[in-house]
């Protein structure tokens, strides 16, 4: 794993190279400046949560902290760095001793409650490496912008999480046949009673996956508070909304969970995006609840307008991920899109895991330069040239474009 | 009265992580009207961060949505002037 020092030696070479680092109180200097709306960029400043490093505020309460581009250099995202993102204000401190995780609903047969040390010994622990993303990133990016937090390209991160199969919880509660979705529940809760609880539910075979977990070490470090301690849920593929954070309850249900978060919240037009992993039991006529991720990629080391010289090779580095088909291919132009040669990819930290990887440019002539970065996964899907508009601003994946002069 | 009922909750009721109260709305005769709506959920940079696209309708849609979806208790008759403030402030 990339040591502490390993990310200093990084961030230094960045600074090195022309880009600064965030540091407290700043207006946030933000890649997706130029295409969010004009108020979230007046909003976005750097600021830290407890325990956090200066991330990019989208929104104080119920807190909203976004990770600045910088940290996508390594290809697991510091625990301290990595993004928040909550619905209701209520988010209490859970001490790891007082926490209990009850096991029900009416397609269990034998409920039981968990402790933290139970959960950590009584099951065999396992790890992961994968992208939590959450479903609207990019939204900020939408045309026409849509009404929500106005994520740039830092909802999201990778880490390696640890902790024990759902699958070998739910069968210690003897679930049933009948058990249709199994639903979570965290610790948080909104400021007045009225507000609906964020509950979520996946369908009963995507939670009895065995990469489905429940979760108590990240980067490993136990779960930090503002990523869920002292457990969540781990759905590697599928988007953010899943990953169940300060999880307590987990409910087998023999019928589709109800409420605002389930729908309508979290719906993409059906018609509009590929679908494997489907949510039939959600399903309606019009829409359908995300459930993977699309794949995508990030240039994570230049900055529009930065200035690099003719006749120097100039090492552009990014990452790809998808929803765990893998990454097969990333290309790169740095003519606008006319030509593309594929980019060396870095080590496989496995296929739910951030890809990350390098390409050398070198400029023989000085003027303008446009760099373009395009992934494709293992089922050949690739990302979109022009956004493919929906209404909550989800599956953003459009190939970005950054221009550069070379002089 | 409101504004200092207001100052008083800002103070003690909520669990601001960060520093909220440097989040500013413009000034207007019906500004506490709508901080008093909507601070008791969530910080109210939730507005200037939804700026400048919503148009009349679409901030009627989302005060609406407040109300009705997330349980906010916002009394029907100040629905109107919280909506043409959006509007005049931040809306297009």
């Amino acid at each position: 794993m990339t040591t502490r020092r390993d990310f200093l030696k990084g961030a230094a070479l960045i600074a090195g190279g022309g880009i600064a680092l965030p540091g407290p109180g700043l207006a946030a200097d933000d890649i997706a400046a130029a295409l969010l709306p004009a108020g979230t960029v007046e909003q976005a400043v750097l600021e830290s949560l407890p325990g956090k490093r200066p991330l990019i505020k989208r929104a104080f309460r119920p807190p909203n902290f976004e990770t600045p581009v910088e940290y996508f250099n390594e290809v697991l995202t510091p625990n301290d760095a990595f993004f928040v993102r909550y619905h209701l204000s209520n988010i209490p401190q859970i001490a790891a001793d007082t926490w209990r995780l009850k096991i029900g609903g009416d397609a269990v047969d034998a409920p039981f409650e968990l402790t933290y040390d139970q959960l950590r010994k009584e099951f065999e622990a396992v790890e992961i490496v994968a992208v939590c993303q959450c479903s609207g990133n990019r939204r900020g990016l939408s045309n026409p912008h849509v009404q929500g937090v106005e994520w740039g390209y830092g909802a999201m991160g990778n880490a390696r999480w640890k902790g024990v199969r759902l699958k070998d919880i739910l069968n210690k509660a003897k679930i049933k046949q009948s058990a249709l979705e199994i639903s979570f529940d965290g610790a948080d809760s909104g400021a007045l009673a009225t507000t609906p609880d964020f509950v979520k539910s996946l369908p009963a075979w995507r939670a009895m996956d065995e990469n489905t977990l429940v979760a108590y070490e990240m980067n490993g470090e136990n779960m930090p508070h503002w990523n869920g301690h002292p457990a969540r849920l781990i759905v590697p593929g599928w988007t953010g909304t899943y990953w169940m954070k300060q999880l307590v309850s987990i409910n087998a249900l023999s019928k589709p969970q109800q409420g605002f978060w389930m729908n309508p919240a979290y719906r993409i037009p059906l018609g509009k995006f590929a679908l494997v992993d489907r949510f039939m039991s959600q399903e309606t006529a019009v829409n359908t609840p995300i459930t993977e991720m699309v794949v995508n990629s990030l240039i994570t080391n230049l900055r529009e307008g930065q200035t690099i010289r003719a006749g120097a090779g100039f090492e552009i580095k990014g990452i790809a991920w998808d929803a765990g088909y893998g990454i097969r291919l990333v290309e790169v132009s740095v003519d606008g899109g006319k030509s593309w040669r594929p980019a060396e990819l870095e080590k496989d930290y496995g296929r739910f895991s951030f890809r990350q990887w390098r390409y050398v440019v070198t400029p023989e002539q000085k003027g303008g330069l446009q760099v373009m970065a395009k992934a494709t996964n293992r089922q050949g899907s690739t990302q979109a040239f022009e956004l493919i508009f929906n209404p909550a601003g989800y599956h953003n994946n459009v190939v970005q474009k950054i221009s550069l002069q070379v002089a | 009265m409101k504004k200092i009922l207001l100052l008083a909750c800002c103070t003690f009721a909520f669990n601001a992580w960060a520093d909220e109260s440097r989040v500013g709305l413009k000034d207007d005769p019906n500004r506490n009207l709508v901080i008093g709506n909507c601070v008791g959920c969530h910080s109210v940079d939730y507005i200037p961060m939804n700026s400048v696209f919503l148009d009349r309708k679409g901030w009627e849609a989302t005060v609406n949505k407040m109300i009705n979806a997330l349980g906010a208790q916002i009394r029907k008759e100040d629905v109107p002037a919280i909506v043409d403030y959006l509007t005049k402030y931040y809306g297009k």
